[in-house]
């Protein structure tokens, strides 16, 4: 294996949305500032054209304060939804981003619904209706317009380089050119998505990948965060997302853009019985199902043909599959769309879940910034959150690149000479060649032993069967008691220590070796939370039969946790003040 | 879900090599694409839009409930812009094309 070592001052682990925008922000600043400029590496691991979960496009803009609205009610919305298990200081510093963001979007390219006034035409009180099969190939060429922006693609990063608590680095290897890559980096943003595939998925044959979240979203930045001792929050509320039955499509176009119910199959209204949050939409369609009254659908009998039209178009933009779907069998004004819950996900940017930062995006490993997906505290952010937090993420670590400059004798001379001077003489940066030899060992191991007797792809079944019956998968309606918690808990273990001595053909199948492990690792952290919060504050996402009920006197917390000497720690934390826009790190 | 290449359309370009988000996309020794992992596929059609040659369709498995539909897309102009049209080879023979222009939003 080939061995490249690169240096840069900014490495974006993760080109999806925030990562993306992290890139085209930074990039930004080293001449708006008057400073010298930054070195910004991203490294993904398929291609920034088409990666993350906005590979086949999105049809709407779902944060956005319209007309009349403030960014507090967005605060408030998603802080209800949430039951109050939110970061107050985190979702102002989005909402009060959304409408500049969605700006920038447009001046990109993004194509936006106006009226004839040229306002945004709104769908609710927080949606614009875009053209956004494109987003992705947009921001792609935002990022090669930006100057000083490298991009690797097809690397896949997975192991940070932190010393004495501080990042310095990463270790990653190139899925087709046999390289390892050591890559030192002044500070890092992790910007790798949320967790698919940790629970057994809705079709579970050759449809397996089928889900609502990026399959390739393998939880890897939540995994080297754990791994590495940062503080990480909220990971019990897990995202299950209502969906249209097999094609696992979106439910949110049907109900918001053509008014569709959720019935049962007596064509009863149900979903007033049992609210509209969102893991209460989830919770009702299981409990009517249970009692006998499924299935249940969402009620598109009787569209216009106007309307069935611009739904067939609306799915091509984000779920084709979906269309193809209505067009092989009945379309939608002329037949209910079945919908399901799809297996519980860990995805920061529609629940609490993620790295804990502070109001910078700073995580508890110093010189580490998360944005999007990976990151906690915030959730309903969306695309245009997931954005703002790359803009965050990346104005905090620009300004902690100059602060840490300003401590090197290199201040005002890095633009006088040829190489960047920092290379030779930062010797807080280094990674160490046994680091290096050991991570190639590794590697090297797995693509030279035979003969073992499980595969990377059974392992990965055995995980998602045992948190689907243990850790309150589909199979028990989301639910889970202590004792099944302890059991999931001993199968991972099992499931990790067989890990050693899988093979690998190629660095594909290594990097599946890593997935797998990443989702194992981040499997541990879930039952821990889900075991850790006594109550049951959202239904389905966190369906704890021990506790049915909403405990407020001892649960209105976060529930943190930390790994420390092989053993996840929990940590019980008070919820920020109403109204609070700042929050720091004080531990 | 999963897509199946033509190799005897495939003239070897790596677009679709290059985008798919899995990376399951390879490129066998006669310079034509292959997918790996077609069990591995989620089915976003990205490696569709990029293929200059229509020689990438995509289905649904018959786990949820496919019946042997395909649909691929051509890029075609009318008088103004670039349109995505969307052919769908049906099951019972048919073809449907759904246009998209680009510069116009959803309507939902």
């Amino acid at each position: 294996m080939n061995i490249e070592k690169i240096k840069t001052d900014l490495l974006i682990i993760g080109g999806g949305t925030a990562g993306c925008y992290a890139a085209i922000t930074a990039s930004t600043l080293g001449a708006a500032k008057d400073v010298a400029d930054i070195k910004i590496l991203v490294v993904e691991k398929a291609n920034i054209k088409r990666s993350g979960c906005l590979a086949a496009g999105v049809n709407a803009l779902n944060a956005y304060i319209t007309e009349g609205r403030t960014p507090k009610d967005y605060v408030e919305y998603a802080k209800k939804d949430a039951d109050g298990i939110v970061r107050e200081d985190l979702l102002y510093s989005i909402s009060e981003r959304f409408n500049e963001i969605t700006a920038h979007l447009e001046k990109l390219g993004l194509v936006i619904l106006k009226d004839k006034d040229g306002k945004y035409v709104t769908r609710g009180n927080r949606n614009i209706k875009i053209n956004g099969e494109n987003i992705k190939p947009i921001l792609a060429a935002a990022v090669a317009k930006a100057p000083n922006v490298q991009v690797l693609n097809h690397v896949n990063i997975f192991d940070f380089s932190v010393h004495d608590n501080r990042i310095d680095g990463a270790f990653g290897f190139g899925i087709e050119n046999n390289t390892f890559y050591a890559i030192e980096a002044h500070a890092v943003i992790i910007a790798t998505g949320g967790a698919a595939g940790l629970y057994r998925p809705n079709n579970p044959g050759f449809s397996r990948h089928k889900m609502w979240y990026p399959p390739f979203n393998t939880g890897a930045g939540y995994a080297m965060g754990i791994r590495h001792g940062a503080e990480m929050t909220t990971f019990e509320m897990r995202f299950i997302a209502l969906r249209c039955k097999d094609t696992i499509a979106p439910t949110g176009t049907l109900a918001q853009g053509v008014g569709a119910k959720q019935i049962n199959s007596l064509g009863e209204v149900y979903e007033t019985k049992y609210g509209i949050s969102t893991s209460e939409r989830v919770y009702g369609t299981v409990a009517e199902n249970l009692a006998g009254r499924g299935p249940c659908y969402l009620r598109t009998v009787g569209i216009s043909a106007v309307q069935e039209e611009s739904l067939l178009k609306a799915y091509l933009n984000m779920a084709p599959s979906q269309t193809i779907r209505w067009l092989e069998n009945e379309t939608p004004s002329k037949a209910n769309v079945e919908i399901e819950g799809t297996e519980p996900y860990i995805v920061g940017g529609h629940t609490a879940s993620g790295y804990w930062v502070d109001t910078k995006r700073a995580t508890t490993i110093e010189g580490l910034y998360a944005a999007g997906d990976v990151a906690g505290g915030a959730p309903q952010k969306y695309v245009t959150g997931a954005l703002a937090e790359g803009e965050i993420a990346a104005k905090s670590a620009v300004e902690y690149i100059n602060a840490v400059d300003c401590h090197t004798p290199l201040q005002g001379v890095r633009n006088d000479v040829d190489a960047d001077p920092r290379e030779d003489v930062d010797a807080k940066a280094t990674i160490k060649e046994a680091e290096i030899a050991r991570h190639v060992a590794e590697i090297e191991t797995y693509l030279s032993q035979k003969n073992s007797l499980y595969t990377t792809e059974q392992l990965e079944e055995a995980m998602q069967i045992a948190m689907d019956e243990y850790a309150g998968g589909i199979k028990t309606g989301y639910g889970y008691s202590e004792k099944q918690l302890n059991i999931a808990k001993e199968k991972i273990d099992e499931i990790e220590s067989l890990t050693d001595k899988l093979s690998a053909a190629d660095l594909q199948e290594v990097m599946y070796i890593y997935e797998l492990k990443e989702r194992l690792t981040v499997c541990k952290s879930v039952i821990a939370h889900l075991k850790a919060r006594h109550e049951t504050r959202w239904h389905s996402f966190a369906e704890n039969l021990d506790y049915p009920e909403k405990d407020n006197a001892n649960f209105r917390k976060y529930v943190n946790s930390r790994l420390e000497n092989d053993e996840i720690k929990i940590i019980l934390r008070d919820l920020t003040a109403e109204g609070q826009k700042h929050y720091e790190h004080q531990h | 879900m999963s897509i199946s290449i033509d190799q005897s359309k495939c003239i070897g370009c790596r677009r679709c090599h290059d985008v798919c988000p899995g990376t399951l996309i390879k490129i066998n020794e006669d310079k034509k694409a292959f997918i790996k992992y077609p069990k591995d596929c989620w089915g976003c059609t990205s490696c569709i839009k990029e293929c200059p040659v229509h020689a990438i369709q995509f289905f649904l498995g018959e786990d949820i409930g496919g019946k042997g539909s395909k649909v691929h897309t051509e890029k075609v102009k009318d008088e103004k812009n670039d349109i995505v049209r969307w052919i769908f080879e049906l099951n019972d023979g048919s073809v449907k094309t759904i246009d998209i222009d680009p510069k116009e939003s959803n309507k939902y």
